[in-house]
This record gives C-alpha cells, sequence and structure tokens, in this order.
C-alpha cells in the first residue's frame, strides 16, 4: 500500500491549485479572454510572458472569427453545397483551432511545464476559461 | 495526527481486500470507453453514435416532416404530370430542388448542436462561486443574493446573469433553455416544429429553412391552383376537383401555411437585418422605448452586414465534444484548505461538495442554490434529493441520460452536419487534468448527504476531501479514479 501510494506520487504530480482566466465579453460576444495576471502566478511566471501568451491567443481567436472575404466565400460555397462540402474539408474555424492547439502545446512545452504549470485548451472548456493547473513544487518537500 | 494516519493505513488495507476488480494496474487496465453524449446532462436525444442531437419531445418535429412530406408526395404524384405536360417540366424540377433543400434545411437544423455551451468543471464552479462568495461578503448562511456580472459591449451596459445550473456567467445573448435544460449561445428560441432550440450555431439553417419553406408553400399553392384552373377549363370546376382530390388537400394545407411561414420569414428577416434574437425582440432588450440611449451594441448598423454576418459568418464548432471518450485518468486535486473551511463554516454544504469532490455530479447537489434563481427559468428536475441509503449502483431516476433512446430516424450520415470533435481535441496532455471531464461521469452517482464529509481536519495537505460511499464495483469508468481518490482518502 506504501508502495501504491509513492508510486503514485513518481507517477502524477499532485495538482496544487487551478487558476482559471474568465473570458473577456467587453469586445461583444467574440472569443476573449482576459488578460490580466493572476495573482496566484505571481510567484511562478512573469507578468509579460503570460500577457503575451494571452494575447496570442486572443489574437488567434479573432482570426478565427474573423469577418471577412474569405469567411463570407466560404459561407456561401458551404450554402450553394448544401453544407456537403464540409465533409471534404475543415472549416476555417477549424483550422485555427487546430493551429490554436498547436500553439499551447507549444507554449506549455517551452514556458509552463518548466514552471510547474500547464495551460488546458479552453475548447476543452467549452471556451469559457483558460485554466491553469499549478503543480506542487516538488523542490520543497514532498507531500505537503 | 497518527491516529488519522494509522486509520489511514487501515483504509489502505481494507480497501485494496474489498474491491473486485484488480487494482494492481490501474492504469493499465482499460475498461470499455463511452462516449460523452452518454453521459450528457442536458435533456438532449442523442442518435447515430452522438452525430445526432435533438430535443426530448421531438413528436411535433415528425408532425412537420409528414406534413411536409405528404403534401409535396401528393403534389408530385397528382400536380405534377398534368403542368409537367400542360406547361413545362421545368415545374417539377424545380419543385423537387426546392423540396429537397427545405428537407436539408429542416433536417440540418433538427439534427445540429444549436450552440450548447458545456457546463462548468467542478473545480471551476468553485473558483466562480468563491469569487462570488467573496464579493457578496457577509450574506453566508443566507439567500444568496442574484448573482450578476455587468459589462459594458460597445457602449451598453450589458448584465450577465449567472446560471445555476450550468455553473457559469452566460455570456452576452446566450440564454438557458428551460426545455432542454442547456445554456445555448445566442439563444434565439426553441422551436418544437424542428424539435431542437434555436441558438448560434444553427440560426443560419432555420431561417434558410422557414424561407425555402415559405417559397415551396407558395410555389405548390400557386401551381395547385393553376391546375385546377387549367383543369376545369377542359372538364367543369367540379370534376376538375372530383379527379384530383389530392389538390383540395394541398390547398388547404398551402392555405394556412403560408399565413404563419410567410409571416415568421419577415419577422426573421427583420430580426436579421437588425441583429436580434428573437429572445431580446420579445423582451425588448434594445427598444428605444426602454431609454433613448438604448440600442443594439451587437449591430453593426448596415442591413447588409447584419445579414452578411448571421448567414454567412464563419460557423462555429461545437463545444460539447458528443463523440470524444470519457477520459478516466485524472490526477488528484488538493483543493485549497481556505475554501474547506469557508464551504464548511456555510449552511451550502452542497456546494462545498461540488467544490472539493470532482467526482461529484453537480447538478445533483444544488438545492440550496437553486431556490434564488426565478430567473433562470429552469425547472428542475427532482434530483436534487441526496439520498442516504444507496448511494451506488443503477441509474437514478431523473438523470436524464440520452443514450437508451433508440434511433428512429434513419441516420443521415450524408450530410455531415456534426463538428470537428472527434480528432485531436481530444488527446490529452499526460499530466493534464482530466478530473474536470468526470462531471459526465458522475451523474449516475447521488453521493450521500454532505454531512458524512469532514471538510475541517484534511489530513495532510495533498489529500482530497473525497467521499467514501462510491461503490468501486459499480461503475467501471470511474473505478480507476475511484481507487485513487479513495487511496488518498482524509475523511474517515
Amino acid at each position: 500500500m506504501a508502495e501504491t501510494h509513492s508510486l503514485q506520487d513518481l507517477q502524477q504530480p499532485a495538482v496544487s491549485s487551478k487558476v482559471f482566466v474568465q473570458r473577456d465579453y467587453s469586445s461583444g460576444t467574440i472569443c476573449k479572454f482576459q488578460t490580466k495576471f493572476p495573482s496566484e502566478l505571481e510567484s511562478r511566471m512573469d507578468k509579460q510572458q503570460f500577457e503575451e501568451t494571452m494575447q496570442s491567443l486572443n489574437n488567434l481567436y479573432a482570426e478565427a472569427e474573423k469577418l471577412g472575404g474569405k469567411s463570407y466565400l466560404e459561407g456561401c460555397l458551404a450554402c450553394l453545397t448544401a453544407y456537403t462540402i464540409f465533409l471534404c474539408m475543415e472549416t476555417h474555424y477549424e483550422k485555427v483551432l487546430k493551429k490554436i492547439a498547436k500553439y499551447i502545446k507549444d507554449q506549455n512545452e517551452k514556458i509552463y511545464a518548466p514552471r510547474g504549470l500547464l495551460l488546458t485548451d479552453p475548447i476543452e472548456r467549452g471556451l469559457r476559461v483558460v485554466e491553469i493547473t499549478i503543480f506542487e513544487d516538488r523542490n520543497i518537500g514532498s507531500g505537503r | 495526527m497518527h491516529l488519522g494516519e494509522s486509520m489511514r493505513e487501515c483504509e489502505y488495507s481494507q480497501i485494496s481486500t474489498r474491491s473486485s476488480t484488480p487494482m494492481e494496474t490501474p492504469y493499465k487496465k482499460r475498461t470499455p470507453k463511452r462516449k460523452k453524449w452518454e453521459t450528457f446532462p442536458g435533456r438532449n436525444k442523442f442518435y447515430c453514435d452522438g452525430r445526432i442531437m435533438m430535443a426530448k419531445q421531438t413528436g411535433v418535429f415528425y408532425l412537420t416532416l409528414v406534413l411536409i412530406l405528404v403534401t409535396c408526395g401528393l403534389f408530385f404524384t397528382f400536380d405534377c404530370p398534368f403542368l409537367a405536360q400542360q406547361l413545362t417540366p421545368i415545374i417539377p424540377v424545380l419543385g423537387g430542388a426546392l423540396f429537397l433543400f427545405v428537407l436539408g434545411t429542416l433536417l440540418r437544423t433538427s439534427f445540429s448542436d444549436p450552440g450548447v455551451l458545456p457546463r462548468a468543471t467542478p473545480d471551476e464552479a468553485a473558483d466562480l462561486e468563491r469569487q462570488i462568495d467573496y464579493v457578496a461578503n457577509g450574506t453566508k448562511g443566507y439567500r444568496p443574493p442574484p448573482r450578476t456580472k455587468e459589462v459594458v459591449i460597445n457602449g451598453q451596459t450589458v448584465k450577465l446573469k449567472y446560471c445555476f445550473t450550468c455553473k457559469i456567467f452566460r455570456p452576452p445573448r446566450a440564454s438557458h433553455c428551460s426545455l432542454c435544460d442547456n445554456c445555448v449561445e445566442r439563444f434565439d428560441h426553441h422551436c418544437p416544429w424542428v424539435g431542437n432550440c434555436v441558438g448560434r450555431r444553427n440560426y443560419r439553417f432555420f431561417y434558410m429553412f422557414i424561407l425555402s419553406l415559405s417559397f415551396l408553400t407558395i410555389f405548390i399553392f400557386a401551381f395547385v391552383i393553376t391546375h385546377i384552373i387549367l383543369s376545369s377549363y377542359q372538364k367543369g370546376f367540379l370534376t376538375a376537383l372530383k379527379e384530383s382530390p389530392a389538390s383540395v388537400l394541398e390547398v388547404v394545407v398551402c392555405f394556412f401555411s403560408v399565413w404563419s411561414i410567410v409571416g415568421l420569414s419577415g419577422f426573421h428577416t427583420y430580426l436579421i437585418s437588425s441583429n436580434q434574437t428573437t429572445n431580446e425582440d420579445i423582451k425588448g432588450s434594445w427598444s428605444s422605448k426602454r431609454g433613448k440611449d438604448n440600442y443594439n451594441p451587437y449591430s453593426s448598423g448596415n442591413i447588409f452586414t447584419n445579414c452578411c454576418v448571421a448567414l454567412c459568418g464563419p460557423l462555429p464548432p461545437s463545444l460539447i465534444d458528443r463523440r470524444g471518450f470519457i477520459e478516466a485518468d485524472a490526477p488528484q486535486m488538493a483543493p485549497p484548505t481556505n475554501g474547506i473551511t469557508m464551504y464548511g463554516a456555510t449552511q451550502s454544504q452542497q456546494s462545498h461538495m461540488a467544490a472539493t469532490t470532482p467526482l461529484l455530479q453537480q447538478h445533483s447537489s444544488e438545492p440550496v442554490i437553486i431556490t434564488s434563481s426565478p430567473e433562470n427559468g429552469t425547472s428542475l428536475p427532482a434530483r436534487a434529493s441526496l439520498t442516504l441509503g444507496g448511494p451506488c449502483s443503477s441509474l437514478p431516476l431523473g438523470q436524464p441520460t440520452p443514450p437508451t433512446s433508440t434511433p428512429s430516424l434513419s441516420c443521415h450520415e450524408a450530410t455531415d452536419m456534426l463538428p470537428i470533435h472527434g480528432h485531436a481535441l481530444n488527446h490529452t496532455h499526460p499530466l493534464q487534468e482530466q478530473a474536470a471531464l468526470h462531471h459526465y461521469l458522475t451523474p449516475e452517482e447521488v453521493p450521500s448527504p454532505p454531512g458524512m464529509l469532514h471538510c475541517g481536519s484534511p489530513l495532510g495537505h495533498s489529500h482530497t476531501v473525497q467521499t467514501s460511499f462510491y461503490n468501486p464495483a459499480s461503475q467501471d469508468s470511474l473505478h480507476e479514479d475511484s481507487v485513487r481518490g479513495l487511496v488518498k482518502l482524509s475523511s474517515v
């Protein structure tokens, strides 16, 4: 039993807390997250970096929801083909979501994981929040 | 607290012998994975393995379908041969195209996800609760005030309401549908005729459905009248009627439909051009009668732009991953101690449970909060009663699990109305905390009353306060997680 306990500890770092960055609706219903730096992360990372990450995410979501010639064309084409075209190709939004997933993975690997943090892709939370998981700092004793 | 620790030791050994399923390899055991639609908390029906999503009451939808099919069927059988001969064969061709378009848009409206917002994960809900309690300081133990947040959009102050069922602050223009028990983005209305809500993701299909249906109705009406008139020139009015009685039926159906459908199309054309939802229009949210400075912050001011946005704008993907698999792996969450003591102190024990026990289904534990949400308009199913006696085993009543309904419609795989989620979005980062997804798993578990939870004494900081009354054997898919939870048990 003691083995199980320590084995689990080794395999999965315990989550110490989670921070939720909520949506910013000041620009309407478009997908945008607050860029305010949460106080819980102060000890773990740089404010600048965090804001940069959030800003990039916001820009990517803006790109997904952008209304322009390209999206209108896609919409009209889809309508004409009775939306069967989406059997073969992805919507613009989906393409950008993939880009976002890649970006988050990248950020996690480079910046957040080394600091014991983890960004969860907002799409997995219904685009409501950006969930940042703070893992226990293993350097300071174990099993707090 | 060595007594507690020795008890913990006892707990460890008890658990390892008691459970029937092998616990030695909790990470390796692969129980048959269930899809997320099977444990969807809303009142929806799913068909074709989660590809099709409809409201619970679909009777009227079938009526719509029958009316359209029968009327068009009669038209093509009895009127078209005559018209093709006497006038031009283009008529049945055009009619056929219109009919197919109507059917396509109807099915697309009915079967797609209207833009349902997934419910908050337990951690999110706990976080929000903490924030709200912090703001509404001093109202502990009393009926909490209605929770609203104000935000300024384009110069207009918009109130965001807190949804007690979904445990989120609704985005602007979202509303909770009491029939489907879901929050829907850009909620327009719940249409029984299409058997679904009309929201952000299917509004354009709905509009095209009613528009094309108006054309179809007028088309059939006009040509059936033409048929009868032409026939009566040749044979006399009564003979013409006797020869094609179906035409009479069609005229009657079309006559009554025209008024309602054309009216509805006109109304929605107005809504689209002013970028309003039915909900907003009915409430008069942006009406100038409310105030001189009241205007619609979402409208671009230009009719053409508004129409383009509504009809040709980008189609967002579904936020509820219906066909993804429920992930059972989850690292343990050590809840913040201040949260625990705060919840322990308040009367709302249920919210405490929801906060500190991610494995519990939230909406079965919210009776205290529910009472103060009249504006929600939801009629909550009677699952708020937490029974002491049998927390585990079979599905409790009142949990609206959809999957038992057999698909009564043929699977329309031709049009892919389902967005994407089967793919990459479902991959999990190894460290990723998946406990959040558990709230899909747990509706079957009716937790024992909160009195059993000892929030005040977490033994060790990394232990989660979890219920110990799970019967691990009852839920295979929960087993891995419950094992881990039980191993880290801190409450007695």
